[in-house]
């Protein structure tokens, strides 16, 4: 029922989301309409960094508590995190081009979105490697806290590093209503979206589980 | 107290280990001074080249080495089941992380204290001085504190001396980041106020692993 609500909330706030972008919004005086990925890219990077805050806690308590459930939503999270993370570094290249006339630059928030990709890949590699359930969860946990805590470090180092260079200015003065608003429907589409998937993620993982356990005991019945 | 008493004993062992065999240090040694070499013919060996890429070079040959070197440390305990040994010993995990840290920071300052020498003779440039000293010592923390968290992780997966690297790298950034930009400007002759803020984020880097490895190392080798 739980899901059956963020579903028909999270659809109707997306297309609603696709009208406010795509019509409602009025197109921005200097950059012209590639601007228009702009209410996509930020709540991409806001889910992102929320789906790894999510693994962060969930690994945490897996670890106190060690029930499955937690390892459930850590790395149901972490997948929704790495597609969320990936789309925003394509949805970046993509406006870069026409706004910086560059694919990529090194700028702090960029680079530190980088690093975390690579570690979020690290996090299912190492699950990839390492056999059984219990150890597989144990240590993504490990990468999943070690990995969280890094990033205010990396954005530390890199701002550091990157300051020589002036800083980029998306918008001189803030944002006007009509676009405030689009942002923000996006925003909040994006976190029922999130949830929604998550919710029906750990779900499907809470089930592959319980069949691969009914498949060993039939198993050993059998033998 | 005790786990300190305990640490020093393992680190102790290793480092009798290492004088027996010698098996880690020459080939990591050999290893450095190779990568150092091919840099050289990627780079050129001009004096103003070697300016511009002599501490990025250094530090990459740290981290190659690095990895190296930690990737034994507990390999060499999986091998002949040793860290069985380790493991029903009256230790405590926490003294196992702290022996193996101690261990590990006290070869890679080794071997960064025989490469060094001939990084300077190779690259014509002046090397010893206090700075750099205290650069290398706290990066060096830095590598060791995660590596050594990791390396254990990593000894547990079928694809050992891959997985490392994968989770190594990411994590380390802000050092690597760091430490490349404070010996830059050590080399350019730059005053100690102006590498202040790059010690800062390698110290907190430092305290930041070294406390959450320690805490949660006892996760990676149970069972």
């Amino acid at each position: 029922m739980k899901r059956k609500i963020l579903f028909a909330l999270s659809s109707v706030l997306i297309l609603l989301s696709f009208y406010m972008v795509l019509v409602f919004v009025p197109t921005e005086i200097d950059m012209g309409i590639v601007q228009r990925i702009f209410y996509y890219h930020v709540p991409l990077a806001w889910i992102a960094f929320l789906a790894f805050f999510v693994v962060f806690t969930g690994s945490i308590i897996y670890l106190a508590k060690r029930s499955t459930k937690w390892d459930n939503i850590a790395s149901a999270s972490a997948e929704i995190g790495l597609v969320f993370i990936s789309l925003m570094l394509i949805t970046g290249s993509i406006w870069a081009k026409p706004a910086w006339g560059v694919w990529w630059i090194w700028e702090p928030r960029l680079t530190t979105s980088l690093v975390l990709w690579f570690i979020y890949v690290a996090y299912f590699i190492v699950r990839g490697y390492v056999s059984g359930e219990e150890r597989k969860a144990r240590f993504g946990a490990v990468v999943g806290i070690i990995g969280f805590l890094n990033v205010p470090l990396v954005f530390l180092s890199v701002t550091l590093w990157r300051t020589q260079h002036p800083p980029l200015t998306i918008f001189s003065g803030g944002l006007e209503p009509p676009m405030l608003a689009t942002l923000l429907v996006c925003l909040v589409a994006f976190n029922f979206l999130y949830f929604y998937l998550l919710s029906e993620r750990s779900m499907m993982k809470n089930d592959e589980r319980m069949l691969s356990q009914i498949k060993e005991t039939m198993a050993r019945r059998n033998a | 107290m005790k786990e300190l008493r305990d640490a020093f004993t393992i680190a102790s062992k290793d480092v009798l280990t290492e004088i027996r065999t010698r098996e880690v240090l020459s080939s990591v040694v050999i290893f450095a001074v190779l990568v150092i070499i091919i840099f050289n013919f990627a780079f050129g060996s001009s004096e103003q080249a070697a300016g511009l890429v002599a501490p990025g070079i250094l530090w990459v040959t740290f981290a190659f080495t690095g990895i190296l070197s930690l990737n034994r440390s507990f390999i060499l305990e999986k091998e002949e089941d040793c860290i069985e040994g380790l493991m029903v010993a009256p230790l405590s995990r926490e003294a196992v992380y702290l022996g193996k840290f101690f261990g590990n920071v006290f070869f890679i300052i080794l071997i960064q204290l025989i490469v060094i020498p001939i990084f300077s003779l190779l690259f014509n440039i002046s090397f010893f001085n206090l700075e750099l000293l205290l650069i290398t010592i706290l990066a060096t923390l830095g590598f060791a504190s995660v590596g050594t968290l990791f390396a254990a992780m990593a000894v547990n997966t079928r694809a050992r001396e891959l997985v490392l690297p994968i989770l190594f790298f990411p994590v380390i950034t802000p050092v690597i980041i760091a430490a490349v930009n404070a010996s830059a400007q050590v080399l350019d002759g730059q005053s100690f106020g102006a590498i202040a803020q790059w010690l800062g984020v390698i110290g907190a880097f430092d305290v930041i692993f070294i406390v959450a490895s320690y805490l949660i190392f006892s996760f990676i080798i149970e069972e």
